[in-house]
């Protein structure tokens, strides 16, 4: 069963509310926050589509996502909502917006820096030791170090802080 | 358009709970969604399906079964970091696997999905090389094993990206980030522990001499990736084999280690991996990975 979107104001009201969709994993962000949401759109029949991309290739949330947009679509009134998968383009720490890092370093993970990308065409250079640490979120020092590149999540490493002595979570460059 | 119905709280668990639906799931993270849902994409014109499929295969089967490897290392890794890097290792491997099985569903037009090919192939059916099927005997061979595989993988899948298949080159377009993360941490251990006591040297140094005899391989193209390059889909391995080495040749060096000269572990009459010829230890790998499938055909949770 599915119920025709009437007009654009639906649409826009469809993807506000799939927008607030929280990250299993990291429920203080958004699917909108994190550029999970590709795009909400109605197909030829005037039904909802939504574009879902996941962060990592086993992203084990992908499942939990979907459900969760549906169920609430479905609470607000939209039935028979389609969800698709878009692999391309890959899903980067770069689409990350300015109000999902505050709330990501409010909640003590340290966002993503920005992604240097290599030249096309050249192979992918080898980086031997750490990368550069971020920022740390509790007292702002920059004096921190990466203690893993792979945390508790697919999307966190494990840095910790050379002034306040604490871990942190560092949602990771890719 | 009323928005009343939405939860106002932002507990991720809120829809498990409230669902009214027909729903598979019991918990929280059971019940698997199609990975490729709605992803779109028919073969590209003169490349045939099987071909397509059989590459799928190959690139999947390797990390499936990596994949497997690794997590056999759980609760067994030296520290609790280590596990944590393995276990994120495995599971971008095993993500990689589903979408590469599922494509191949697609492809041959059998609409398989990827439990039917995990699950119910026998073992030569499978198309992974042989590198990435035995079993380490310690940490060292482990993360050895894991430089040469991600190495190989990275720069298959970079040059990948450009394949006239779009859903493979989606696939790479995701993976490749994945695995430079591996193929780093790999490397950083592989010259700790060559370039670290004379114990972990010599157990580096033995690791070396015995996966040498199956990386050779890794670069004779099968005649489907033959075919496949040909039409600007698939990456003919040999074309990796410089990048291969040299990457390689640069972390030996900082790990004060020498690659052995060896003879490559022969196959069946000229057929390895890629053709379906596994060693012993892919067997026993298989046996567990399907036991819960087969005692259980068909079953759900």
């Amino acid at each position: 069963m599915s119920t025709p979107v009437a007009n654009t104001a639906d649409v826009t009201a469809a993807r506000r509310i799939a927008g607030q969709v929280p990250d299993p994993e990291l429920p203080m962000v958004t699917i909108g926050d994190l550029g999970i949401l590709r795009a909400v759109t109605v197909d030829e029949r005037r039904r909802l589509v939504v574009s879902l991309t996941p962060t990592y290739s086993g992203c084990p949330a992908m499942a939990e996502i979907f459900a969760d947009v549906v169920g609430r679509l479905r609470r607000a009134g939209f039935a028979g909502v389609t969800v698709r998968t878009v692999l391309q383009p890959a899903w980067s720490s770069d689409w990350i917006t300015a109000g999902g890092a505050r709330k990501l370093r409010a909640a003590g993970i340290a966002p993503p820096a920005r992604v240097t990308r290599h030249p096309a065409g050249q192979p992918i250079p080898l980086t031997l030791g750490l990368r550069r640490a971020a920022q740390c979120p509790r007292c702002g020092s920059t004096d921190t170090t990466v203690v893993s590149n792979f945390g508790a999540t697919s999307c966190t490493a494990l840095d910790r802080c050379r002034a306040c002595l604490e871990p942190f979570e560092h949602v990771k460059e890719i | 358009m009323t928005t009343g119905g939405a939860p106002a709280d932002d507990n991720p668990y809120h829809s498990l709970t409230q669902e009214t639906d027909p729903d598979p799931r019991w918990a929280f993270g059971t019940g698997f969604s199609d990975p490729l849902a709605g992803v779109t994409g028919a073969v590209p014109d003169g490349v045939a399906g099987e071909d397509l499929a059989a590459y799928c295969l190959m690139l999947g089967d390797d990390a499936l079964v990596f994949s497997h490897r690794l997590q056999e290392w759980m609760t067994r890794a030296p520290e609790l970091e280590e596990e944590a890097a393995l276990a994120n290792v495995a599971l971008d491997l095993l993500g990689q696997a589903r979408l590469l099985l599922q494509r191949a569903g697609r492809a041959d037009g059998s609409d398989r999905s990827e439990d039917d090919y995990a699950f119910d192939r026998r073992e030569h059916e499978f198309r992974q090389v042989r590198l990435v099927e035995g079993a380490d005997p310690d940490f060292g061979a482990l993360v050895l094993r894991l430089l040469i595989f991600s190495t190989f993988r990275l720069a298959v899948l970079d040059r990948l990206r450009g394949s006239h298949d779009p859903v493979l080159s989606a696939i790479a377009g995701k993976a490749v980030p994945e695995l430079t993360y591996h193929r780093d941490y790999a490397a950083a251990w592989v010259i700790r522990l060559g370039d670290g006591t004379p114990l972990s040297h010599r157990r580096m140094t033995e690791a070396l001499a015995t996966i040498c005899p199956l990386v050779l391989q890794l670069f004779t193209a099968h005649p489907v990736e033959t075919r496949l390059a040909a039409a600007g889909v698939a990456v003919d391995p040999a074309e990796v084999r410089a990048e291969v080495d040299s990457v390689l040749r640069t972390v030996f060096e900082a790990a004060t280690l020498s690659a052995p000269v060896c003879q490559p572990l022969p196959g069946v009459v000229c057929r390895v991996g890629r053709s379906g010829v596994h060693t012993e230890a892919f067997g026993h790998l298989l046996a567990e990975l399907q036991s819960v499938a087969r005692a259980y055909p068909g079953a759900t949770w």
